[in-house]
Protein backbone atom coordinates (compact mmCIF):
# COMPACT_ATOMS: atom_id res chain seq x y z
CA UNK A 1 0.00 0.00 0.00
CA UNK A 2 2.77 2.43 0.95
CA UNK A 3 4.73 1.45 -2.14
CA UNK A 4 1.73 2.10 -4.37
CA UNK A 5 1.20 5.53 -2.81
CA UNK A 6 4.88 6.36 -3.27
CA UNK A 7 4.73 5.23 -6.87
CA UNK A 8 1.62 7.24 -7.62
CA UNK A 9 3.00 10.53 -6.19
CA UNK A 10 5.22 11.42 -9.20
CA UNK A 11 2.20 10.71 -11.43
CA UNK A 12 -0.27 12.61 -9.24
CA UNK A 13 -0.55 15.30 -11.83
CA UNK A 14 -1.36 12.87 -14.54
CA UNK A 15 -4.29 11.25 -12.81
CA UNK A 16 -6.71 12.91 -15.17
CA UNK A 17 -4.76 11.97 -18.29
CA UNK A 18 -6.12 9.01 -20.14
CA UNK A 19 -3.81 6.60 -21.75
CA UNK A 20 -4.39 6.18 -25.47
CA UNK A 21 -4.36 2.78 -26.92
CA UNK A 22 -1.47 3.72 -29.27
CA UNK A 23 1.03 3.89 -26.44
CA UNK A 24 2.11 0.35 -25.65
CA UNK A 25 1.99 -0.54 -22.03
CA UNK A 26 5.05 -2.54 -21.21
CA UNK A 27 5.65 -4.65 -18.23
CA UNK A 28 5.04 -8.09 -16.94
CA UNK A 29 2.85 -8.66 -13.94
CA UNK A 30 2.42 -12.37 -14.34
CA UNK A 31 4.93 -14.97 -13.05
CA UNK A 32 7.84 -15.17 -15.50
CA UNK A 33 7.58 -18.12 -17.89
CA UNK A 34 11.25 -19.07 -17.40
CA UNK A 35 10.67 -20.62 -13.97
CA UNK A 36 8.28 -23.26 -15.28
CA UNK A 37 10.80 -24.03 -17.99
CA UNK A 38 13.44 -24.60 -15.26
CA UNK A 39 11.10 -26.98 -13.47
CA UNK A 40 10.63 -28.97 -16.67
CA UNK A 41 14.42 -29.34 -17.03
CA UNK A 42 14.78 -30.94 -13.56
CA UNK A 43 11.71 -33.10 -13.83
CA UNK A 44 12.77 -36.29 -15.52
CA UNK A 45 9.36 -37.87 -15.35
CA UNK A 46 8.46 -37.17 -18.94
CA UNK A 47 11.67 -38.10 -20.66
CA UNK A 48 11.91 -41.34 -22.56
CA UNK A 49 13.26 -44.36 -20.65
CA UNK A 50 16.18 -44.70 -23.03
CA UNK A 51 17.45 -41.29 -21.97
CA UNK A 52 17.24 -42.14 -18.28
CA UNK A 53 19.15 -45.36 -18.72
CA UNK A 54 21.73 -43.77 -20.98
CA UNK A 55 22.38 -41.01 -18.45
CA UNK A 56 23.11 -43.52 -15.70
CA UNK A 57 25.22 -45.64 -18.03
CA UNK A 58 27.21 -42.61 -19.05
CA UNK A 59 27.87 -41.81 -15.39
CA UNK A 60 29.01 -45.37 -14.76
CA UNK A 61 31.22 -45.36 -17.84
CA UNK A 62 32.72 -42.06 -16.78
CA UNK A 63 33.74 -43.60 -13.46
CA UNK A 64 35.23 -46.63 -15.20
CA UNK A 65 37.49 -44.25 -17.10
CA UNK A 66 38.48 -42.59 -13.83
CA UNK A 67 39.52 -45.97 -12.47
CA UNK A 68 41.52 -46.73 -15.60
CA UNK A 69 43.55 -43.57 -15.15
CA UNK A 70 43.58 -43.02 -11.41
CA UNK A 71 44.29 -39.39 -10.71
CA UNK A 72 43.42 -37.58 -7.54
CA UNK A 73 40.14 -36.36 -8.87
CA UNK A 74 37.04 -35.98 -6.82
CA UNK A 75 34.59 -36.94 -9.55
CA UNK A 76 34.38 -40.50 -8.29
CA UNK A 77 33.73 -39.33 -4.79
CA UNK A 78 31.29 -36.55 -5.48
CA UNK A 79 28.72 -38.40 -7.58
CA UNK A 80 28.87 -41.82 -6.08
CA UNK A 81 26.64 -44.57 -7.33
CA UNK A 82 26.49 -48.28 -6.62
CA UNK A 83 25.42 -49.45 -10.09
CA UNK A 84 28.97 -49.97 -11.22
CA UNK A 85 30.03 -52.04 -8.20
CA UNK A 86 26.91 -54.18 -8.51
CA UNK A 87 27.58 -54.78 -12.19
CA UNK A 88 31.21 -55.69 -11.54
CA UNK A 89 30.38 -57.93 -8.60
CA UNK A 90 27.76 -59.89 -10.50
CA UNK A 91 30.05 -60.22 -13.54
CA UNK A 92 32.94 -61.45 -11.41
CA UNK A 93 30.77 -63.91 -9.50
CA UNK A 94 29.32 -65.28 -12.74
CA UNK A 95 32.77 -65.64 -14.30
CA UNK A 96 33.93 -67.57 -11.26
CA UNK A 97 31.20 -70.13 -11.81
CA UNK A 98 31.63 -73.19 -13.94
CA UNK A 99 34.74 -74.15 -12.06
CA UNK A 100 35.87 -77.57 -10.88
CA UNK A 101 32.78 -79.43 -9.76
CA UNK A 102 30.50 -76.73 -8.37
CA UNK A 103 28.39 -79.26 -6.55
CA UNK A 104 31.44 -80.56 -4.70
CA UNK A 105 32.29 -78.50 -1.67
CA UNK A 106 35.97 -78.81 -2.47
CA UNK A 107 35.61 -76.51 -5.43
CA UNK A 108 35.84 -72.82 -5.83
CA UNK A 109 33.72 -70.19 -4.16
CA UNK A 110 30.00 -70.28 -4.72
CA UNK A 111 28.18 -67.30 -6.18
CA UNK A 112 26.90 -66.28 -2.77
CA UNK A 113 30.37 -66.55 -1.23
CA UNK A 114 31.83 -64.19 -3.83
CA UNK A 115 28.98 -61.75 -3.32
CA UNK A 116 29.32 -61.86 0.46
CA UNK A 117 33.08 -61.45 0.37
CA UNK A 118 32.94 -58.45 -1.94
CA UNK A 119 30.08 -56.61 -0.28
CA UNK A 120 30.79 -57.45 3.36
CA UNK A 121 34.47 -56.93 2.74
CA UNK A 122 33.78 -53.45 1.35
CA UNK A 123 31.45 -52.63 4.24
CA UNK A 124 33.96 -53.77 6.84
CA UNK A 125 36.79 -51.81 5.23
CA UNK A 126 34.59 -48.72 5.08
CA UNK A 127 33.62 -49.10 8.74
CA UNK A 128 37.27 -49.60 9.61
CA UNK A 129 38.32 -46.42 7.86
CA UNK A 130 35.51 -44.44 9.46
CA UNK A 131 36.31 -45.78 12.93
CA UNK A 132 39.93 -44.77 12.46
CA UNK A 133 38.79 -41.21 11.87
CA UNK A 134 38.39 -40.99 8.11
CA UNK A 135 36.45 -38.15 6.57
CA UNK A 136 35.06 -40.02 3.61
CA UNK A 137 31.39 -40.88 3.70
CA UNK A 138 30.09 -44.44 3.88
CA UNK A 139 28.68 -44.74 0.38
CA UNK A 140 31.53 -42.87 -1.25
CA UNK A 141 33.94 -45.43 0.14
CA UNK A 142 31.75 -48.34 -0.99
CA UNK A 143 31.60 -46.76 -4.44
CA UNK A 144 35.39 -46.42 -4.69
CA UNK A 145 36.12 -49.93 -3.46
CA UNK A 146 33.53 -51.42 -5.79
CA UNK A 147 34.71 -49.55 -8.88
CA UNK A 148 38.33 -50.51 -8.25
CA UNK A 149 37.42 -54.17 -8.67
CA UNK A 150 37.26 -53.45 -12.40
CA UNK A 151 40.90 -54.38 -13.19
CA UNK A 152 40.42 -57.69 -11.39
CA UNK A 153 37.22 -58.44 -13.32
CA UNK A 154 39.07 -57.72 -16.54
CA UNK A 155 41.84 -60.08 -15.37
CA UNK A 156 39.24 -62.76 -14.70
CA UNK A 157 37.91 -62.45 -18.23
CA UNK A 158 41.48 -62.70 -19.59
CA UNK A 159 42.15 -65.75 -17.41
CA UNK A 160 39.10 -67.56 -18.71
CA UNK A 161 40.17 -66.87 -22.27
CA UNK A 162 43.69 -68.13 -21.51
CA UNK A 163 42.27 -71.25 -19.87
CA UNK A 164 40.40 -72.11 -23.06
CA UNK A 165 43.80 -72.58 -24.66
CA UNK A 166 44.98 -75.00 -21.99
CA UNK A 167 45.84 -75.17 -18.30
CA UNK A 168 49.53 -75.99 -18.25
CA UNK A 169 52.45 -74.21 -16.69
CA UNK A 170 52.64 -71.55 -19.40
CA UNK A 171 49.02 -70.61 -18.97
CA UNK A 172 49.53 -70.50 -15.21
CA UNK A 173 52.50 -68.17 -15.60
CA UNK A 174 50.50 -65.86 -17.87
CA UNK A 175 47.58 -65.87 -15.47
CA UNK A 176 49.87 -65.16 -12.53
CA UNK A 177 51.36 -62.14 -14.27
CA UNK A 178 47.96 -60.79 -15.32
CA UNK A 179 46.38 -61.24 -11.89
CA UNK A 180 49.35 -59.74 -10.07
CA UNK A 181 49.36 -56.71 -12.34
CA UNK A 182 45.64 -56.11 -11.95
CA UNK A 183 45.82 -56.62 -8.17
CA UNK A 184 48.51 -53.95 -7.98
CA UNK A 185 46.47 -51.66 -10.21
CA UNK A 186 43.33 -52.08 -8.08
CA UNK A 187 45.16 -51.40 -4.84
CA UNK A 188 46.94 -48.39 -6.30
CA UNK A 189 43.73 -46.95 -7.76
CA UNK A 190 41.74 -47.32 -4.55
CA UNK A 191 44.46 -45.88 -2.34
CA UNK A 192 44.76 -42.92 -4.71
CA UNK A 193 41.15 -42.11 -3.92
CA UNK A 194 40.97 -43.14 -0.28
CA UNK A 195 44.33 -42.16 1.15
CA UNK A 196 43.65 -38.45 1.24
CA UNK A 197 40.73 -38.81 3.59
CA UNK A 198 42.75 -40.31 6.42
CA UNK A 199 44.85 -38.70 9.13
CA UNK A 200 48.48 -39.08 8.09
CA UNK A 201 49.66 -41.28 10.96
CA UNK A 202 47.02 -43.92 10.24
CA UNK A 203 47.30 -44.25 6.48
CA UNK A 204 48.95 -47.67 6.65
CA UNK A 205 46.24 -48.93 9.01
CA UNK A 206 43.62 -48.09 6.38
CA UNK A 207 45.56 -49.26 3.33
CA UNK A 208 46.35 -52.72 4.71
CA UNK A 209 42.74 -54.02 4.76
CA UNK A 210 42.28 -52.77 1.18
CA UNK A 211 45.43 -54.67 0.21
CA UNK A 212 44.11 -57.82 1.93
CA UNK A 213 40.71 -57.46 0.24
CA UNK A 214 42.10 -57.28 -3.28
CA UNK A 215 44.63 -60.00 -2.48
CA UNK A 216 41.83 -62.40 -1.53
CA UNK A 217 39.87 -61.55 -4.68
CA UNK A 218 43.03 -62.02 -6.76
CA UNK A 219 43.57 -65.38 -5.06
CA UNK A 220 40.04 -66.48 -5.97
CA UNK A 221 40.68 -65.49 -9.59
CA UNK A 222 44.07 -67.18 -9.78
CA UNK A 223 42.91 -70.49 -8.33
CA UNK A 224 39.97 -70.78 -10.69
CA UNK A 225 40.39 -74.12 -12.37
CA UNK A 226 37.98 -75.19 -15.07
CA UNK A 227 36.11 -78.46 -14.83
CA UNK A 228 37.46 -81.15 -17.13
CA UNK B 1 50.30 -21.83 46.05
CA UNK B 2 53.87 -22.71 45.25
CA UNK B 3 54.11 -26.40 46.22
CA UNK B 4 51.07 -27.71 44.27
CA UNK B 5 52.40 -25.95 41.19
CA UNK B 6 55.79 -27.58 41.62
CA UNK B 7 54.31 -31.05 42.02
CA UNK B 8 51.98 -30.30 39.12
CA UNK B 9 54.84 -29.67 36.73
CA UNK B 10 56.60 -32.84 37.77
CA UNK B 11 53.76 -35.30 37.42
CA UNK B 12 50.96 -34.00 35.27
CA UNK B 13 52.47 -32.35 32.24
CA UNK B 14 49.33 -32.29 30.13
CA UNK B 15 47.23 -30.95 32.95
CA UNK B 16 49.94 -28.39 33.66
CA UNK B 17 49.80 -27.04 30.14
CA UNK B 18 46.05 -26.75 30.26
CA UNK B 19 46.07 -25.21 33.72
CA UNK B 20 48.61 -22.63 32.65
CA UNK B 21 46.27 -21.72 29.84
CA UNK B 22 43.25 -21.52 32.14
CA UNK B 23 44.11 -21.33 35.82
CA UNK B 24 40.51 -21.60 36.87
CA UNK B 25 39.89 -24.99 35.35
CA UNK B 26 39.13 -27.83 37.71
CA UNK B 27 40.92 -31.09 37.08
CA UNK B 28 39.63 -34.59 37.67
CA UNK B 29 41.64 -37.66 38.51
CA UNK B 30 40.98 -39.87 35.49
CA UNK B 31 43.28 -41.85 33.22
CA UNK B 32 45.90 -39.97 31.24
CA UNK B 33 44.18 -40.16 27.90
CA UNK B 34 41.08 -38.52 29.28
CA UNK B 35 42.89 -35.57 30.81
CA UNK B 36 42.47 -33.43 27.75
CA UNK B 37 38.77 -34.03 27.28
CA UNK B 38 37.78 -33.78 30.93
CA UNK B 39 39.97 -30.76 31.60
CA UNK B 40 38.67 -28.86 28.63
CA UNK B 41 35.11 -29.88 29.39
CA UNK B 42 35.53 -28.77 32.97
CA UNK B 43 37.12 -25.54 31.83
CA UNK B 44 34.22 -24.85 29.58
CA UNK B 45 31.66 -25.71 32.23
CA UNK B 46 33.16 -24.10 35.33
CA UNK B 47 34.48 -20.76 34.19
CA UNK B 48 35.55 -18.94 37.32
CA UNK B 49 35.88 -21.54 40.03
CA UNK B 50 39.31 -20.39 41.16
CA UNK B 51 39.14 -21.52 44.75
CA UNK B 52 37.35 -24.74 43.95
CA UNK B 53 39.84 -25.48 41.20
CA UNK B 54 42.69 -25.06 43.59
CA UNK B 55 41.15 -27.51 46.02
CA UNK B 56 40.59 -30.04 43.29
CA UNK B 57 44.22 -29.73 42.26
CA UNK B 58 45.25 -30.38 45.83
CA UNK B 59 43.18 -33.54 45.99
CA UNK B 60 44.77 -34.81 42.77
CA UNK B 61 48.29 -34.30 43.99
CA UNK B 62 47.69 -35.84 47.36
CA UNK B 63 47.18 -39.24 45.72
CA UNK B 64 50.38 -41.04 44.90
CA UNK B 65 51.03 -42.69 41.57
CA UNK B 66 49.65 -46.05 42.68
CA UNK B 67 46.36 -44.42 43.42
CA UNK B 68 46.42 -42.83 40.01
CA UNK B 69 47.01 -46.25 38.51
CA UNK B 70 44.27 -47.75 40.64
CA UNK B 71 41.62 -45.32 39.45
CA UNK B 72 42.80 -45.68 35.90
CA UNK B 73 42.61 -49.46 36.22
CA UNK B 74 39.05 -49.31 37.46
CA UNK B 75 38.16 -46.94 34.69
CA UNK B 76 40.12 -48.93 32.13
CA UNK B 77 36.98 -50.42 30.73
CA UNK B 78 34.94 -47.26 30.98
CA UNK B 79 36.99 -44.97 28.83
CA UNK B 80 34.35 -44.99 26.14
CA UNK B 81 32.39 -41.82 25.64
CA UNK B 82 28.69 -41.99 25.00
CA UNK B 83 26.38 -44.95 25.01
CA UNK B 84 26.94 -48.14 23.09
CA UNK B 85 24.51 -47.00 20.41
CA UNK B 86 26.66 -44.05 19.36
CA UNK B 87 29.43 -44.21 16.79
CA UNK B 88 31.90 -42.43 19.09
CA UNK B 89 31.70 -45.33 21.55
CA UNK B 90 33.19 -47.68 18.99
CA UNK B 91 35.57 -45.07 17.68
CA UNK B 92 37.26 -45.04 21.07
CA UNK B 93 38.35 -48.63 20.44
CA UNK B 94 40.25 -47.63 17.30
CA UNK B 95 42.29 -44.87 18.84
CA UNK B 96 45.65 -46.14 17.66
CA UNK B 97 48.33 -45.02 15.24
CA UNK B 98 50.37 -47.12 12.85
CA UNK B 99 53.43 -46.99 15.10
CA UNK B 100 51.43 -48.12 18.13
CA UNK B 101 50.02 -51.13 16.30
CA UNK B 102 53.48 -52.08 15.03
CA UNK B 103 54.89 -51.72 18.52
CA UNK B 104 52.20 -54.01 19.94
CA UNK B 105 52.83 -56.58 17.24
CA UNK B 106 56.54 -56.50 18.05
CA UNK B 107 55.73 -56.98 21.72
CA UNK B 108 53.66 -60.05 20.93
CA UNK B 109 56.43 -61.61 18.87
CA UNK B 110 59.23 -60.97 21.34
CA UNK B 111 57.95 -61.55 24.87
CA UNK B 112 60.49 -60.65 27.49
CA UNK B 113 60.07 -61.99 31.02
CA UNK B 114 58.88 -59.24 33.28
CA UNK B 115 57.18 -57.32 30.50
CA UNK B 116 53.50 -57.69 30.92
CA UNK B 117 51.93 -57.15 27.47
CA UNK B 118 48.95 -55.30 28.85
CA UNK B 119 50.87 -53.04 31.18
CA UNK B 120 53.80 -52.38 28.90
CA UNK B 121 52.28 -52.18 25.46
CA UNK B 122 48.60 -51.51 25.83
CA UNK B 123 48.94 -48.89 28.59
CA UNK B 124 45.23 -48.47 29.14
CA UNK B 125 44.54 -48.01 25.45
CA UNK B 126 43.30 -51.37 24.23
CA UNK B 127 42.21 -51.38 20.63
CA UNK B 128 40.08 -53.62 18.49
CA UNK B 129 41.92 -52.93 15.24
CA UNK B 130 44.78 -55.34 15.95
CA UNK B 131 42.78 -58.35 17.14
CA UNK B 132 40.22 -58.08 14.35
CA UNK B 133 42.59 -57.70 11.41
CA UNK B 134 45.07 -60.21 12.79
CA UNK B 135 42.25 -62.77 13.00
CA UNK B 136 41.10 -62.00 9.44
CA UNK B 137 44.65 -62.25 8.11
CA UNK B 138 45.18 -65.50 10.01
CA UNK B 139 41.99 -67.00 8.57
CA UNK B 140 43.06 -66.32 5.00
CA UNK B 141 46.72 -67.22 5.54
CA UNK B 142 45.80 -70.57 7.08
CA UNK B 143 43.29 -71.40 4.35
CA UNK B 144 45.54 -70.31 1.49
CA UNK B 145 48.68 -71.96 2.90
CA UNK B 146 46.78 -75.16 3.56
CA UNK B 147 45.53 -75.18 -0.01
CA UNK B 148 49.06 -74.56 -1.34
CA UNK B 149 50.60 -77.28 0.82
CA UNK B 150 47.99 -79.80 -0.35
CA UNK B 151 48.75 -78.84 -3.93
CA UNK B 152 52.51 -79.15 -3.47
CA UNK B 153 52.29 -82.49 -1.72
CA UNK B 154 50.11 -84.01 -4.44
CA UNK B 155 51.72 -82.34 -7.42
CA UNK B 156 53.39 -85.46 -8.72
CA UNK B 157 50.19 -87.51 -8.60
CA UNK B 158 48.77 -87.69 -12.15
CA UNK B 159 45.29 -88.47 -10.89
CA UNK B 160 45.22 -85.32 -8.77
CA UNK B 161 43.22 -82.38 -10.03
CA UNK B 162 43.77 -79.07 -8.31
CA UNK B 163 40.88 -77.76 -6.26
CA UNK B 164 40.64 -74.37 -4.53
CA UNK B 165 38.99 -75.85 -1.42
CA UNK B 166 37.28 -72.60 -0.66
CA UNK B 167 35.11 -74.08 2.06
CA UNK B 168 38.21 -74.08 4.29
CA UNK B 169 37.97 -70.30 4.55
CA UNK B 170 34.57 -70.58 6.18
CA UNK B 171 35.73 -73.25 8.62
CA UNK B 172 38.89 -71.35 9.49
CA UNK B 173 36.90 -68.16 10.04
CA UNK B 174 34.45 -69.85 12.39
CA UNK B 175 37.15 -71.57 14.43
CA UNK B 176 39.51 -68.63 14.75
CA UNK B 177 36.91 -66.02 15.52
CA UNK B 178 35.25 -68.25 18.08
CA UNK B 179 38.60 -68.81 19.76
CA UNK B 180 39.49 -65.11 19.69
CA UNK B 181 36.19 -64.06 21.27
CA UNK B 182 34.82 -66.91 23.39
CA UNK B 183 38.03 -67.82 25.17
CA UNK B 184 38.72 -64.23 26.32
CA UNK B 185 35.12 -63.99 27.53
CA UNK B 186 35.64 -67.16 29.54
CA UNK B 187 39.00 -66.11 30.92
CA UNK B 188 37.84 -62.61 31.80
CA UNK B 189 34.64 -63.89 33.41
CA UNK B 190 36.54 -66.47 35.41
CA UNK B 191 39.18 -64.00 36.61
CA UNK B 192 36.57 -61.40 37.51
CA UNK B 193 34.60 -63.98 39.46
CA UNK B 194 37.69 -65.12 41.33
CA UNK B 195 38.52 -61.53 42.24
CA UNK B 196 34.99 -60.60 43.08
CA UNK B 197 35.40 -61.70 46.68
CA UNK B 198 38.32 -59.42 47.41
CA UNK B 199 38.66 -55.97 45.98
CA UNK B 200 41.69 -56.43 43.78
CA UNK B 201 43.19 -53.82 41.55
CA UNK B 202 45.03 -56.09 39.21
CA UNK B 203 42.13 -57.21 37.08
CA UNK B 204 42.03 -56.64 33.37
CA UNK B 205 39.09 -55.24 31.52
CA UNK B 206 37.34 -57.36 28.91
CA UNK B 207 38.77 -55.32 26.07
CA UNK B 208 42.33 -55.79 27.31
CA UNK B 209 41.83 -59.55 27.46
CA UNK B 210 40.49 -59.66 23.91
CA UNK B 211 43.37 -57.45 22.85
CA UNK B 212 46.10 -59.65 24.31
CA UNK B 213 44.56 -62.77 22.83
CA UNK B 214 44.26 -61.14 19.43
CA UNK B 215 47.84 -59.92 19.36
CA UNK B 216 49.14 -63.26 20.64
CA UNK B 217 47.74 -64.90 17.50
CA UNK B 218 50.00 -62.81 15.28
CA UNK B 219 52.94 -65.24 15.40
CA UNK B 220 50.81 -67.88 13.71
CA UNK B 221 50.57 -65.86 10.50
CA UNK B 222 54.23 -66.26 9.42
CA UNK B 223 54.18 -69.75 10.88
CA UNK B 224 51.29 -70.79 8.67
CA UNK B 225 53.04 -69.36 5.63
CA UNK B 226 56.21 -71.29 6.46
CA UNK B 227 54.18 -74.48 6.87
CA UNK B 228 53.95 -74.67 3.10
CA UNK B 229 57.44 -76.18 3.17
CA UNK B 230 56.67 -79.91 3.13
CA UNK B 231 59.02 -81.24 5.81
CA UNK B 232 57.30 -82.68 8.86
CA UNK B 233 60.18 -82.05 11.25
CA UNK B 234 60.27 -78.41 10.18
CA UNK B 235 56.54 -78.07 10.67
CA UNK B 236 56.64 -79.50 14.17
CA UNK B 237 59.61 -77.30 15.08
CA UNK B 238 57.79 -74.23 13.81
CA UNK B 239 54.63 -75.05 15.67
CA UNK B 240 56.52 -75.64 18.91
CA UNK B 241 58.34 -72.34 18.57
CA UNK B 242 55.13 -70.47 17.77
CA UNK B 243 53.28 -72.07 20.68
CA UNK B 244 56.13 -71.23 23.01
CA UNK B 245 56.19 -67.58 21.98
CA UNK B 246 52.48 -66.87 22.01
CA UNK B 247 51.92 -69.06 25.05
CA UNK B 248 54.54 -67.12 26.95
CA UNK B 249 52.89 -63.84 25.99
CA UNK B 250 49.67 -65.10 27.54
CA UNK B 251 51.37 -66.59 30.59
CA UNK B 252 53.39 -63.44 31.28
CA UNK B 253 50.19 -61.43 31.05
CA UNK B 254 47.99 -63.55 33.25
CA UNK B 255 50.43 -64.88 35.84
CA UNK B 256 50.71 -61.63 37.87
CA UNK B 257 46.94 -61.51 38.16
CA UNK B 258 46.48 -65.13 39.07
CA UNK B 259 49.38 -65.69 41.44
CA UNK B 260 47.57 -63.99 44.32
CA UNK B 261 45.02 -66.76 44.22
CA UNK B 262 45.50 -70.17 45.81
CA UNK B 263 48.35 -72.16 44.31
CA UNK B 264 46.12 -74.82 42.80
CA UNK B 265 43.76 -72.39 41.11
CA UNK B 266 46.62 -70.29 39.81
CA UNK B 267 48.40 -73.18 38.16
CA UNK B 268 45.14 -74.63 36.87
CA UNK B 269 44.12 -71.33 35.27
CA UNK B 270 47.42 -70.81 33.53
CA UNK B 271 47.52 -74.44 32.42
CA UNK B 272 44.03 -74.16 30.92
CA UNK B 273 45.02 -71.05 28.98
CA UNK B 274 48.10 -72.75 27.59
CA UNK B 275 46.28 -75.99 26.73
CA UNK B 276 43.52 -74.18 24.84
CA UNK B 277 46.12 -72.27 22.89
CA UNK B 278 47.95 -75.48 22.02
CA UNK B 279 44.70 -77.13 20.93
CA UNK B 280 44.02 -74.31 18.50
CA UNK B 281 47.46 -74.50 16.92
CA UNK B 282 47.58 -78.28 16.64
CA UNK B 283 43.99 -78.48 15.45
CA UNK B 284 44.67 -75.98 12.69
CA UNK B 285 47.78 -77.82 11.63
CA UNK B 286 46.12 -81.22 11.52
CA UNK B 287 43.04 -80.06 9.64
CA UNK B 288 44.44 -77.60 7.14
CA UNK B 289 47.81 -79.17 6.46
CA UNK B 290 46.96 -82.79 5.89
CA UNK B 291 49.65 -84.55 3.91
CA UNK B 292 47.89 -87.90 3.64
CA UNK B 293 49.65 -89.15 6.77
CA UNK B 294 47.56 -90.43 9.65
CA UNK B 295 47.61 -88.82 13.08
CA UNK B 296 51.26 -88.62 14.13
CA UNK B 297 52.11 -91.70 16.19
CA UNK B 298 54.88 -91.24 18.77
CA UNK B 299 57.96 -92.06 16.72
CA UNK B 300 60.15 -92.17 19.83
CA UNK B 301 58.71 -95.45 21.04
CA UNK B 302 59.09 -98.11 18.39
CA UNK B 303 58.50 -100.99 20.75
CA UNK B 304 54.79 -100.36 21.28
CA UNK B 305 53.46 -101.55 17.91
CA UNK B 306 54.96 -105.06 18.19
CA UNK B 307 53.54 -105.45 21.70
CA UNK B 308 50.10 -104.48 20.45
CA UNK B 309 50.24 -106.96 17.59
CA UNK B 310 51.38 -109.80 19.82
CA UNK B 311 48.56 -109.07 22.23
CA UNK B 312 46.00 -109.04 19.46
CA UNK B 313 47.28 -112.30 18.01
CA UNK B 314 47.19 -113.86 21.45
CA UNK B 315 43.56 -112.88 21.90
CA UNK B 316 42.56 -114.35 18.62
Amino acid sequence: MAAAEEASRPFAGLSDVSISEDIPVEGDISVPVASSRRDEEFSTLDEPVKETILRDLRAVGNKFIHVLYPKRSSALLRDWDLWGPLLLCVTLALLLQGGAADSDDQGGPQFAEVFVIIWFGSIIITLNSKLLGGTISFFQSLCVLGYCIMPLTAAMAVCRIVLIGGSGTVSFAVRLVVVTASFGWSTFASTAFLADSQPPNRKALVVYPVFLFYFVIGWMILTFSPSQ
Amino acid sequence: MASPDDLQFQEFEEAAELLSADPGASTLSMSASNNTTTATAAAAAAGGGGGGGGEDVKLDLSEDEEGQEESSELLGGQKATGGFWTFEYYQSFFNVDTMQVLDRVKGSVMPLPGRNFIKHHLRNNPDLYGPFWICVTLVFSVAISGNLSTFLSKMGDPAYHYRPQFHRVTIAAVVIFMYAWLVPIGVWGFLTWRQGNERQIGGYSFLETVCVYGYSLFIYIPTSVLWIIPYEWLRWTLILVAMAISGSVLVLTFWPVVRDDTKVMAVATVATIVVLHMLLAIGCKLYFFQTGVLLPTPATDPTTPPIHTTLSTQRH
